[in-house]
């Protein structure tokens, strides 16, 4: 199955992020596809690299670039971006941002929409 | 349909409006704060009470854990995220955030 | 619109100005309607309270969304849908609520769709993906 994930919420206020992200890895080891994750409303603040959470805890961001590491095409929508301050120079590696045109194609191109949000 | 549910029954309707839209056969399943609602013995269990007559109802283990629930309504089967995988390749998904 | 394209659906559920969810959802479907899909929208629980008539934010300063709402016919977005119940909790009449355009012929106005929750229930169930706000 191709899978492509919304995220409307940002890190450690809401579960939203963490949801998403257990969601994912359990689709992984599945063996299943993620086609892309998308970052809109406060799921923006997701990407940025100046995140500095304790160091016993989880650092979303980081473990966001992780999968974009593995070529999954993680996209920041540049609307949502450009009202909250997440710009090209605070953005964590291997995260891009784009506009709501590529969720259409995520959308379009995957078997199956998950939203996690408040 | 899947329906994934994330709010406090106690604090948030969406558990109420996803079952007066979910049609007999849906699936609903509880995550985040939403596993509240699996509690048995509160003000709000008879919603998933009566949901399991219609739907199967999920809860994820790790949100259950995570707040210490374990007195959950007979019917309620914990689910793993992969089970979560498993329901949404079933079923097209609809989240009452 | 194109009559092609994945069946795809935006559900708004939330409260107009207390959040901005029903603002960013508009921008998603102004976007989407430009794009191979058939897209529909439907209001349904507080997301009803976006098409309430009579809206002003201008005494909170915040710009609003509510001339976006009133071009959704324009911009191609046209399968667009309110739950009946929730606009009856709300005490909100159907032919009260808001325009989402006017038609090019007549210039009548027109509103969105009111439906029972089981047709909406029955059209959640043909969707290819449902983006939730």
């Amino acid at each position: 199955m191709k899978l492509s994930v919304l995220v409307l919420e940002g890190p450690y206020n809401h579960e939203a992020s963490d949801s998403a992200y257990n969601f994912i890895q359990a689709a992984l080891a599945k063996g299943h596809t993620i086609r892309g994750i998308f970052f809109y409303d406060d799921g923006v603040y997701n990407a940025t690299r100046l995140m500095d959470p304790p160091q016993d805890d989880r650092h979303i961001s980081k473990r966001w670039s992780e999968l974009g590491a593995t070529g999954i095409d993680m996209i920041v929508c540049v609307a949502a971006a450009k009202r909250r301050g997440i710009t090209n120079e605070v953005l964590a590696p291997n995260i891009r941002i784009s506009g709501l045109g590529q969720l259409a194609s995520m959308i379009d191109e995957a078997d199956r929409l998950v939203t996690f949000g408040d | 349909m899947l329906h994934t549910v994330n709010k406090s029954p106690f604090q948030n309707s969406s558990l109420e409006n996803c079952l007066r839209v979910a049609q007999p056969g849906d699936v609903i399943l509880l995550l985040e704060d939403g596993v509240y609602a699996a509690s048995a013995g509160t003000a709000k269990s008879s919603l998933v009470e009566q949901a399991v007559k219609r739907h199967t109802v999920y809860a994820i283990d790790a949100d259950l854990k995570a707040r210490g629930l374990a007195n959950l309504i007979r019917e309620v089967r914990v689910a793993s995220y992969g089970d979560f995988v498993d329901l949404v390749e079933q079923h097209p998904v609809h989240a009452w955030l | 619109m194109a009559a092609t394209g994945k069946k795809v659906m935006v559900t708004v559920r939330k409260a107009p100005h207390g959040s901005i969810y029903v603002q960013e959802s508009i921008e998603v479907m102004f976007i989407f309607a430009t794009y191979d899909m058939q897209l529909s929208v439907v209001f349904l629980d507080d997301g009803v309270l976006a098409l309430h008539p009579g809206q002003d934010t201008k005494g909170l300063g915040i710009k609003g969304f509510m001339a976006s709402l009133g071009a959704l016919v324009d911009w191609e977005v046209t399968r667009v849908y309110v739950d009946r119940q929730s606009l009856k909790d709300r005490n909100i009449p159907e032919d009260a609520i808001i325009t989402i355009g006017r038609d090019e012929e007549t210039d009548a106005p027109i509103r969105p769709q009111v439906l029972d929750s089981a047709e909406i229930a029955k059209m959640m169930a043909t969707q290819h993906s449902i983006v939730s706000f």
